[in-house]
């Protein structure tokens, strides 16, 4: 006998009954971050809303076949990096080696911060400016801002992902490592990299 | 535990994946150091920064070409 497979997510019951206001909200809460780990993959900002768009197409399409075992945004955010893999493989002739390798400072063993900051007893020679003297405004500000994106557009994909799921979207590593299939010691050496390079292009920016 | 060593595990430690003893050492070691002090608050706004980024709105017209997406397929 055919059971209909039911979930518990009401917010997919209510997608399944066409409801806008669920399908709007969700589109609100997840396709910023969306565009931005889209951006991990593919060239260029266009491309990249291409691909979320394509995204929520396959997802609304693929929705009868959600069960619940994960969670609905690892469902989502699954599509969209076989999406953009996807889309990228087809770029791929525009792309640099080195870029589709995931290369480039990457090297999980290279220090975070340039040796030369610190004595040779381990302790710092040249530590961080501290940013506590910076007024609020400066922090907070549009440009601020944009240094934050340039530098994780900046990083190569293995790292953007990650940073931009945990620190952009703000997934739990268990959820993180599940989606992109990697162990949690990497996961961390990945988000640690990412982070480290994000802070010291705002150093450079806010000295 | 120095400064070099320290801000490596900076994520460990905010991640709680190090052992009991390291975490230990490493906030005997922040507890002492401003320069590591002023490296984990940098670490921590970076991130907070990052997460702004993510509740930054999606272009308008991105917004009106998925609601019609939306549209058409709850009438396809």
């Amino acid at each position: 006998m055919g059971t209909p497979i039911t979930t518990t997510d009401p917010e997919v019951d209510a997608l399944k009954a066409g409801d806008e206001q669920t399908f709007e909200a969700l589109t609100r809460r997840h396709s910023a971050a969306m565009l931005r780990l889209a951006m991990a993959y593919v060239r260029d900002r266009e491309t990249a809303e291409d691909v979320v768009q394509e995204t929520w197409i396959t997802f609304l399409r693929t929705l009868g076949r959600f069960e619940g075992r994960s969670s609905l945004r690892t469902w989502l955010f699954g599509i969209l990096a076989n999406v953009a893999r996807a889309r990228r493989r087809r770029e791929s002739r525009l792309v640099t080696f080195t870029s589709l390798l995931g290369l480039g400072g990457t090297d999980s063993r290279r220090p975070t911060v340039d040796p030369a900051r610190f004595a040779s007893d381990g302790s710092w020679r040249t530590p961080p400016p501290s940013w506590s003297a910076l007024p609020e405004q400066v922090l907070e500000s549009r440009e601020t801002l944009a240094e934050v994106q340039s530098a994780i557009d900046g990083l190569p994909a293995r790292l953007r992902e990650v940073i931009v799921l945990r620190d952009v979207a703000g997934w739990e590593a268990d959820e993180v490592c599940d989606l992109l299939r990697i162990s949690a010691g990497n996961q961390r050496i990945r988000l640690h990299r990412a982070r480290s390079a994000v802070r010291q292009k705002l150093e450079d920016r806010l000295r | 535990m120095n400064c070099r060593q320290v801000v490596e595990l900076m994520t460990d430690y905010l991640e709680g994946a190090l052992a009991p003893a390291d975490r230990q050492r490493f906030e005997a070691h922040l507890s002492g150091c401003d320069g590591c002090t002023e490296y984990l608050r940098q670490l921590r706004t970076s991130m907070a920064l990052a997460h702004r980024l993510g509740e930054e709105p999606i272009p308008a017209a991105l917004e009106a070409e998925l609601l019609e997406a939306f549209r058409h397929w709850k009438t396809g």
